[in-house]
């Protein structure tokens, strides 16, 4: 049996032909198997999905109670069997209830990651090797120029920042789902002891990470009658605000960006960012190469970002490696600043 | 060389005045002699070692890097030294606990290090930066510390820690070397105020705001002279004589840079006492040379004869700051002309002349000078203006930008509707996004109408139009050729683009026969489809023999 009769890319996402099932469906299908909750894997309209009770809520939260025909909760490394094919679920350390997905049949097992990430992150569950014959892994940060550094000294700059300038309000734009929490964990976790502020579109998910316990101190929502007494304290933002009228009411405001593409320059400064804060909730290219290695896989199948810096690097360590091509993720979660245009519906405050 | 390298960084991301000097004299202050003193240095460009070229440090990451990944990475990054600086392994065996360099040891052992001991020594310095530190060292030693701060800005943050005049600063400066503890000692107190005024200081140029239509209702020309904008760079000729009796000529830019070790040629031909505001030119035969020209001499790094021959250097004037000793600011521009007048002719040197003032009685008359400037005496130098500088001839020469005295009035462009062809990924600033865009017009083929390249633009966008025109050549890719992709481009389908530029000469080089002068992306026209497109015809048209 060759991996493809498991799992093959198709142009609605990854399918499983024994089970009939697709992973991460970029188009509405009868049944869906969904990492985690980012727009670019987790979309409505399926039949049934399954996928963390985390990742579900999540879901229900973005898109309503009905996004999906009907839903099953995967609890964490116990198997699922459909069609003789069975489906675990292990923390993939991304955000909070993100997986990857292990597809076992007839001996083989191919493990569908999703997006991760090693570092450690109190905001998600820690990331588990599951060793496996093919590894499907993203490549976002697929090239040897990423090296996330340590992200207590990326919120230690923000600190020092907020030290210089008192009066100005710092904006610091990150991804609703995950990065914003992530970064509020990691500002407290640095001694910031005033109350956090946020956007209302960011609402919602962090009262839901709040409810999963995890502490995240004082966070407040904007409220637009306090945007003027607002220098010196920090505010999250959402990516597409941070250009738009939203922020420009804000005293005098720096804007800041938590990104792993903060990590090159043009990207950073593509994006109008003042203050880049290279914080990354994927791999970068060591926890990439890392993780190849620890699943012990002998064949690495590439998803999306930058494919041929990692399937050039398999074939020099004589693992098989192939791009798969899928098409339509890498648009949430870490889109790249210049895909960030101002959104013109924003909520008022 | 860590916490320098930090301030760096963050002046490299802060576009705000303020908050630069803010960042600046918060280093100054938290930061010991002699540091502090080469960081100012590095920041004034007053350095002086031998830089590193770029093959060497090519040669570093070569030895260290698979080259298929440097080389997607570098196609990534788009700059040489932030790719290597991000990429430097962590290097082998045990680590060691040697802290990273200092500024100061930087700076002090390559001015005596030798060529051949470079390598060692820079790799001993990146094995122990972060990529930071890296960047930073590797901006340094090529000499490419590119970081939006002038000289006038770094002195200005300097005064600062004192409460003193910028100026103050320019008038002891001349006097001072690396790493200035007497400079800080005196701006914080501690010590006498260092000897040397300086004959021949920068002052921050008078600067233009661009005329609107509706500005013209508003003023009466009676009250405004009009000069031609040249095409070159704006700089400020100061020169005068030290107490001892030595000469100083400095050429500085629009931002206070000296540039005069450029421009040995212009440094003699400077033979006043006082300070000119003129334009910089390449003239070849009294003929005044477009900006290409003068880019290639500026382009060159080392001043050889020959250059200095093929490229002669020229002053253009526009106004006069001061002379022999008086500064002239305060008067109104009308008086200032008539003082310059006299000056340049006192030069008596054809590398100087003046910029003439164009006549007019209305804004209309004035229009048709601007849509037409070889008719209204500009003559063959047509082609070197850049449109009108109209001036208030009441206005004193007021620093930076101020409000209702000098306009410019830029000529129009025009625009032609183009096809987008292929695309390269970009560097600098736009690199990592498909930012370098070829397009072309139709022309009868062979086997009916086809496109030809007529240009390339690399301008003209929005950083939100960079975006989604690197999605559409991303997602409408039909060929790669290296860094090069080929995009869609047939009749019904491809992308628009309307494509403004100055000016069009026949080309042998072109395939299509012409090239555009200062091409840029005008609109992306989403609408229009590709066959609707502009044909080779509509620039023909516009061609002068
Ligand atoms: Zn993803
Ligand atoms: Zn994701």
């Amino acid at each position: 049996m060759r991996p493809d009769d498991l799992l093959q890319p198709t142009p609605r996402g990854l399918y499983c032909p024994p089970a009939d099932v697709y992973i991460d469906p970029v188009r509405s299908v009868e049944r869906a198997l969904i990492t985690h909750g980012h727009s670019d894997h987790a979309r409505p309209g399926h039949g049934a999905v399954l996928a963390t009770a985390a990742t579900l809520k999540i879901m229900a939260i973005r898109y309503g109670e009905n996004f999906a025909g009907t839903v099953q909760a995967a609890d964490w490394g116990r198997p699922v069997t459909i069609n003789g094919v069975t489906f675990t679920f292990h923390p993939a350390g991304h955000i909070l209830g993100s997986a990857q997905i292990a597809v076992s049949w007839k001996g083989l097992t191919i493990v569908a990651s999703g997006d991760y990430k090693r570092g450690r992150d109190p905001t998600a569950e820690p990331f588990e090797v599951v060793p496996c014959d093919v590894f499907i892994t993203e490549a976002t940060f697929g090239l040897p120029v990423f090296r996330h550094p340590d992200p207590a000294a990326e919120v230690a700059k923000l600190l020092a920042s907020l030290r210089l300038f008192p009066d100005r309000a710092h904006l610091v734009g990150a991804y609703a789902l995950g990065k914003a929490q992530r970064v509020m964990s990691l500002v407290r976790a640095a001694g910031w002891d005033q109350p956090i502020y946020m956007h209302g579109a960011a609402e919602k998910l962090t009262r839901f990470y709040e409810a999963e316990g995890i502490d995240l101190g004082e966070v407040r929502l904007v409220k637009a009658a306090d945007r003027k007494a607002l220098g010196g304290a920090v505010l999250l933002c959402l990516p597409g605000s941070m250009k738009d009228v939203w922020a420009r009411r804000f005293p005098d405001p720096v804007t800041a960006f938590a990104s792993g593409w903060m990590r090159v320059r043009a990207r950073a400064r593509q994006g109008g960012v003042e203050l880049p804060l290279i914080i990354s909730d994927h791999s970068d290219w060591d926890e990439l190469r890392e993780t190849i290695r620890e699943t012990g896989a002998s064949e690495v199948w590439v998803t999306h970002g930058q494919e041929d810096a990692l399937v050039h690097w398999c074939g020099t360590v004589g693992l098989k490696a192939r791009p798969l091509r899928l098409v339509g993720y890498g648009e949430e979660g870490e889109a790249e600043p210049a895909d960030l245009a101002p959104a013109s519906t924003e909520p008022a405050a | 060389m860590n916490r320098f390298a930090a301030l760096l960084d963050r002046l490299a991301y802060e576009p705000r005045r303020n908050a630069k000097l803010a960042l600046i004299a918060d280093h100054f202050r938290s930061t010991p002699d002699p540091e502090r003193g080469f960081a100012l240095a590095a920041m004034t460009g007053a350095l002086s070692f031998r830089n590193a070229k770029a093959g060497l440090i090519r040669g570093l990451i070569a030895e260290r890097t698979d080259p298929v990944l440097f080389g997607l990475s570098y196609d990534y990054v788009g700059d040489l030294s932030e790719t290597v600086a991000l990429m430097w392994p962590a290097p082998e065996g045990p680590a060691r606990n040697e802290p990273p360099p200092t500024l100061s040891e930087v700076v002090t052992t390559l001015a005596s290090t030798s060529k051949t001991a470079l390598p060692r020594i820079l790799a001993g310095w990146l094995d122990h930066l972060d990529e930071t530190g890296r960047w930073a060292l590797l901006k340094l030693i090529t000499g490419a510390l590119r970081i939006g701060v002038s000289a006038r800005l770094a002195k200005t943050a300097v005064a600062a820690l004192g409460d003193r005049d910028p100026d103050e600063i320019e008038l002891v400066w001349p006097g001072l070397k690396p790493p200035y503890e007497e400079l800080f000692a005196w701006v914080e107190g501690r010590g006498p105020r260092p000897e040397a005024i300086d004959p021949a200081p920068f002052r921050p140029p008078m600067l233009a705001h661009g005329i609107e239509d509706e500005d013209f209702a508003k003023l009466d020309p009676a009250d405004f002279a009009a000069e031609w904008k040249w095409d070159g760079i704006r700089v400020q000729a100061a020169a005068g004589t030290l107490p001892d009796g030595r000469r100083v000529a400095r050429l500085y830019s629009r931002t206070g840079e000296d540039i005069s070790a450029a421009f040995p040629d212009l440094a003699e031909a400077m033979s006043f006492n006082g300070a000119i505001d003129g334009e910089l030119l390449v003239l070849r035969e009294g003929r005044v040379q477009s900006f290409n020209v003068l880019q290639q001499r500026l382009n060159r790094k080392q001043v050889t004869p020959a250059m200095l021959a093929d490229f002669p250097a020229h002053i253009r004037a526009y106004d006069l700051i001061v002379a022999d000793g008086e500064d002239l600011r305060d008067r109104p521009f009308a008086a200032r002309r008539a003082l310059l007048e006299a000056f340049v002719g006192s030069i008596g040197s054809p590398r100087v002349d003046l910029s003439p003032l164009v006549p007019f009685d209305s804004w209309d008359a004035l229009a048709a000078s601007r849509l037409d400037p070889a008719s209204a005496a500009a003559g063959e130098d047509a082609e070197a203006i850049e449109g009108l500088m109209i001036k208030q001839l009441q206005s004193a020469y007021m620093p930076g930008r101020p409000k209702g005295l000098w306009y410019k009035w830029k000529r129009d462009p025009m625009a032609v509707d183009c096809v987008l062809m292929y695309a390269q990924r970009g560097h600098g600033k736009r690199s990592s996004f498909y930012s370098d865009f070829t397009f072309g017009v139709w022309r009868a083929g062979p086997s009916g109408d086809e496109l030809v390249p007529v240009g390339k633009a690399y301008f003209g966008f929005t950083d939100e139009e960079l975006g989604q025109l690197d999605r559409f050549v991303r997602n409408n890719t039909i060929n790669r050729f290296g860094p090069v992709r080929e995009v869609v481009h047939s009749a019904t389908e491809g992308l628009v683009l309307e494509i403004a530029f100055e000016g069009l000469q026949r080309s042998t080089r072109h395939k299509s026969g012409v090239a555009m002068r200062f091409p840029r992306i005008a609109r992306i026209r989403w609408d229009k489809p590709p066959g609707e497109a502009d044909r080779i015809e509509a620039l023909e048209v516009r061609l002068k023999d």
